[in-house]
């Protein structure tokens, strides 16, 4: 037993608290000199999540580790404070980015034929900068062109736990009847940024 | 056919079966468009530029007209198409080499289609011409919604904020614990080095262990950081370095001497502790 528990509690919440990436389950034990096993910790965690239940800021569980975070809901009174909100991606970036989601690992080829145009170097410097994805290996064909895949920095800033908690994609046999695609028209949405 | 007149475009109606209102206009349902459909130059502009692509386009036309994708009219869609691209390039808009791919293979597959199929005898089925362009438009279809959908997700930074309290770190750098075993290790080198410079001196040394951490501690006044090794003379003999070596562990138990390193077989510093206090303020 590691001694006093709320004191345990504690010093798991305020290591949380003041961190600045997720902190996983093994970077939490080195919090202690002693040995502490994975399940107290899971199970103090758990605990915590509970404490902070009704206030502004949550306790989640990302793929690479916990960390706390404002509750979406409060996202319209923060945003009043910083009036530089990141605009939304666009739609040729957001394509790019589920294509190697759902697909990775792919080359640039591969992306270039689900989305019938050529890759635009801007769409995956966006993506590259912002770390959702990497190129994790080479495909060994003439020129070995580099194979994409996400990042753990991809799951964690959706909140997605891993791949397998990816929105499901829609069923191809769905998608040959017209009435299941929702309205999407162009002139919807005809400015992307 | 349609084309661009002098103000805007012009859109051909597209058949749809009898019954089906196309629109409603004030609560009324239009059961035929007007024939001439009137799209001013600056929303067509933008129209033609949210594509993203011919795959994009195609899915529109056949999405908007409601036709079966595994069915597709090849002789209205590549006139429809075709009406576009010459939109896209009266606008002088860029037009990206795949969609006049696109174009050739449309064109292609529509021939295809009129000619005569010659008999096989080996294939039950003659592969459908359109099979390869229907499974591309359901593919990206497939994509194309799945990007929307990983748009709705909450975002980091767009639609939540990570939580950082703000922690006072401290000045203190906090320094690695010099085990014994490390010091001994040092020593023994230090003594290794020391045994092959013998000089056999008949005076005897008066040697005080106080003497030396005097010594030391003059070495390292107001001196940053001493590499270990320095303060051993090896040239004066393993007596004397025995006296030092226990000085520096004296002043290190009466806390005027701190010893550090970085990492295992990482070199070994020594500085006062005083010096070391003072730059804490």
């Amino acid at each position: 037993m590691t001694g006093d528990p709320i004191h345990f509690k504690t010093v798991l919440e305020t290591a949380l608290l003041t961190a600045t990436e997720p902190l996983s389950v093994g970077q939490l034990k080195k919090l202690f000199a002693e040995e502490v096993a994975a399940t107290e910790i899971n199970d103090a965690l758990e605990d915590i999540q509970r404490d902070w239940l009704g206030r502004g800021v949550e306790l989640v569980r990302l793929s690479s580790g916990w960390r706390f975070r404002a509750r979406t809901e409060l996202t319209p009174y923060l945003s009043r404070l910083s009036p530089e909100k990141p605009p939304r991606y666009a739609r040729a970036v957001m394509e790019t980015l589920a294509i190697i989601a759902y697909k990775q690992p792919v080359t640039r080829g591969d992306i270039e034929s689900i989305r019938g145009v050529s890759v635009s170097t801007g769409v995956m410097q966006t993506l590259l900068e912002r770390a959702w994805i990497e190129v994790i290996g080479h495909k060994e064909v003439p020129g070995r062109p580099g194979l994409y895949a996400t990042t753990r920095k991809f799951l964690d800033d959706l909140g997605l736990l891993s791949l397998r908690d990816l929105p499901p994609l829609a069923e191809l046999g769905a998608l040959v009847v017209p009435d299941s695609v929702p309205a999407d028209e162009p002139d919807d949405s005809p400015l992307d940024d | 056919m349609s084309g661009v007149g002098e103000d805007g475009f012009v859109l051909e109606a597209p058949a749809l079966p009898d019954g089906v209102p196309v629109a409603h206009v004030f609560g009324e349902p239009v059961l035929t468009l007007p024939q001439d459909l009137f799209i001013p130059p600056d929303a067509l502009k933008v129209i033609l530029e949210s594509f993203e692509g011919p795959l994009d386009l195609l899915l529109y036309l056949i999405r908007k007209q409601n036709l079966n994708v595994l069915d597709i009219p090849m002789a209205p869609i590549t006139a429809q198409y075709m009406a576009y691209i010459d939109a896209m390039q009266q606008e002088r808009l860029e037009l990206a080499a795949e969609y006049l791919l696109m174009a050739a293979l449309l064109i292609e597959i529509k021939s295809r289609l009129l000619l005569p199929r010659p008999p096989r005898e080996d294939e039950s089925d003659a592969e459908d011409p359109r099979a390869e362009l229907a499974r591309r438009l359901l593919e990206y279809e497939q994509m194309k919604l799945a990007g929307l959908a990983l748009d709705r997700l909450p975002q980091a930074e767009r639609d939540f904020a990570w939580l950082a309290v703000l922690i006072e770190q401290t000045a203190e750098a906090r320094l690695p614990e010099v085990l014994p075993a490390d010091l001994r290790a040092a020593w023994l080198a230090i003594l290794s080095r020391a045994a092959r410079n013998r000089h056999h001196q008949v005076t005897t040394d008066e040697l005080s262990v106080r003497e030396q951490m005097s010594w030391i501690l003059r070495q390292v006044d107001g001196r940053d950081y001493v590499a270990f090794e320095a303060l051993f003379d090896i040239d004066r003999g393993v007596s004397y370095l025995v006296v030092n070596f226990i000085a520096i562990l004296e002043l290190v138990k009466e806390g005027l001497l701190r010893v550090s390193q970085e990492a295992a077989y990482m070199p070994i510093y020594v500085r006062g502790a005083e010096t070391a206090q003072e730059s804490w303020r």
